[in-house]
């Protein structure tokens, strides 16, 4: 990949902004530290560890953007695999099912991710959602155990949707060909995890400043109608101040903010309904403090298919 | 000298792999990671148990953990008697009443291991539980060692999702998360009755099934 101003730019611009927060954060912390409230020290706490999975972000990205397109594509394979490995560790299974699982992280994983590395857009779009769906009930089927068989099947249909099929969308971003901006896809990359996981950490942190209104009373406590509009206000600055580094005019890049940041609160809560079905607090424990990559990439996963269409349909020509 | 440093090597492979595939958590209630002999009782669905349990602990804890396990498993072939006996360091028991004589009693063999200052992983069900029961009735090999040494902490150690993994009859494992939940420590009570405390420890290991995940 050639190195553009722009990539140069953003990279020491987010190094420069993580430094100050990890600052920020640090001083915080020693004050707080000598208060005696409890309370105050979690948050602290909270954002530190998301500090730190932002700093694994940027490095992750790096890398993956220094051996270029495929090593975007290798790296969000990667993300897809511990995220459905959290999945899938949650989902309703047995012993029938193993072959199901198989075909999940070792053909539909590699394959789905093959397919995009060959810049297959149209195969890519289709692969998991008609065939892996056709298929995966008639592998459960020849093993012969019906207990509860729909509800497996449809719930391992959903893991490879969400961790495989969605989280696909971003490397493919990479192959769009946008008059003006080629080789430098990855900065819409970069933009939409941006412009999500702020929307994250106002979503935490604009709910303990400003109070709490309950959007519904079922859903968690933590969805609020402040964090909600923190989220989108954060998404919305955010990806307008970045229009720099996109092929978006600013007033585009706004409202390219909103529908992300928009879908990525969805996925934050349509994650937390399942979690909460599920009975568990957090999908995994890779990310310290964190729970699991689905905790942290939830938004992303929602919000990455939208972009990608929405950058096709009115950014590609033809 | 050669043969240690192997053994290193294939120990660090064999924790590696556990981890790779199954991303394993220990979850510590009740009871601390510090270094102090145990003996760690465990439900046993897989023969990756020993291997599992084996990695969460800590590399501090695990080079003096020794696992409990049937020398006609371990023995069988060269390769599973060099996880077995000298990777893991396995106590090996001779699960032949009839056939093994006087210096291979299985209780004797345990206790002379934690006199050597190992602490111990055993499976008190005694085989690999196949069935949909959670969990099988424990042999008595429990309550013959808790009798031998009281004062050791017997850990109940509840391993979850490996049966998932790696389902009976399968080849391939897939990747899924585990967990290992080590639970507060039991101790024999002077004179107590070998059934009340077989079925007390049972409970023990019972009741962090429930609780594993979290």
């Amino acid at each position: 990949m050639i190195a553009h101003a722009e990539i140069a730019q953003l990279f020491t611009g987010l190094v420069l902004a993580l430094l100050a927060a990890t600052l920020v954060a640090s001083v915080l912390r020693r004050c707080g530290a000598r208060s005696p409230a409890g309370g105050e020290n979690i948050i602290i706490e909270t954002v530190f560890a998301r500090i730190s999975a932002w700093w694994a972000m940027v490095v992750l990205l790096s890398l993956a953007a220094a051996f270029g397109r495929i090593g975007v594509v290798v790296l969000f394979a990667l993300i897809s695999f511990s995220a459905l490995r959290e999945f899938l560790t949650l989902t309703a299974k047995r012993r029938a099912d193993h072959w199901v699982l198989m075909f999940s992280f070792f053909v539909a994983l590699p394959l789905q991710y093959l397919l995009v590395a060959t810049g297959s857009i149209t195969l890519m779009t289709i692969f998991i959602p008609v065939y892996a769906f056709l298929f995966l009930p008639v592998l459960a089927a020849v093993r012969g155990d019906t207990a509860g068989y729909l509800t497996r099947i449809a719930e391992t249909q959903w893991g490879l949707m969400l961790c495989i099929f969605t989280a696909s969308h971003a490397p493919a971003l990479l192959w769009l060909d946008i008059p003006g901006f080629e080789g430098k896809q990855i900065l819409i990359i970069a933009w939409l995890v941006i412009v999500v996981q702020g929307g994250d950490m106002a979503h935490f942190i604009t709910p303990r400043l400003m109070g709490r209104t309950r959007i519904a009373p079922d859903v968690p406590h933590s969805r609020t109608w402040e964090g909600f509009l923190g989220a989108l206000g954060a998404g919305v600055v955010l990806g307008t101040a970045l229009a720099w580094i996109t092929p978006f005019a600013p007033w585009q890049a706004a409202i390219m903010a909103l529908a992300v940041s928009l879908l990525g609160y969805a996925g934050g809560m349509v994650m937390a309904a399942i979690k909460r079905d599920k009975g568990v607090a957090d999908w995994g424990h890779l990310i310290p403090g964190q729970g699991g990559f689905i905790d942290r990439l939830d938004s992303v996963f929602f919000s990455a298919p939208l972009l990608f269409h929405l950058v096709q349909f009115f950014w590609v020509p033809g | 000298m050669l043969r240690n440093l192997f053994t290193a090597i294939a120990g660090h492979g064999l924790v590696l792999v556990v981890r790779m595939i199954t991303a394993p958590r220990a979850i510590w209630a009740g009871i601390e990671p510090i270094p102090r002999k145990r003996v760690y009782f465990a439900n046993h669905t897989s023969n990756a148990d020993f291997p599992l349990v084996w990695s969460v602990l800590p590399a501090f804890l695990r080079s003096h953990t020794r696992p409990v396990a049937a020398s006609d498993y371990w023995l069988k072939n060269r390769l599973r008697a060099f996880f077995g006996r000298d990777v893991l360091k396995a106590v090996l028991i001779n699960r032949d009443r009839e056939g093994r004589d006087a210096n291979e009693d299985p209780v004797a063999r345990m206790v002379a291991a934690l006199d050597e200052g190992s602490s111990l992983i055993i499976f008190p069900e005694g085989r690999r539980n196949l069935t949909d029961e959670p969990l099988l009735e424990f042999k008595t090999g429990l309550y013959h060692l808790a009798k031998a040494r009281p004062d050791i902490d017997l850990v109940p150690t509840w391993i979850d999702n490996l049966n998932s993994v790696l389902p009976k009859g399968e080849i391939v494992p897939v990747p899924l998360i585990c967990t290992v939940t080590f639970g507060a420590p039991i101790h024999i009570a002077p004179g107590e009755d070998r059934d009340i405390f077989l079925a007390r420890a049972h409970a023990a290991l019972a009741a962090l099934s429930k609780g594993a995940e979290g």
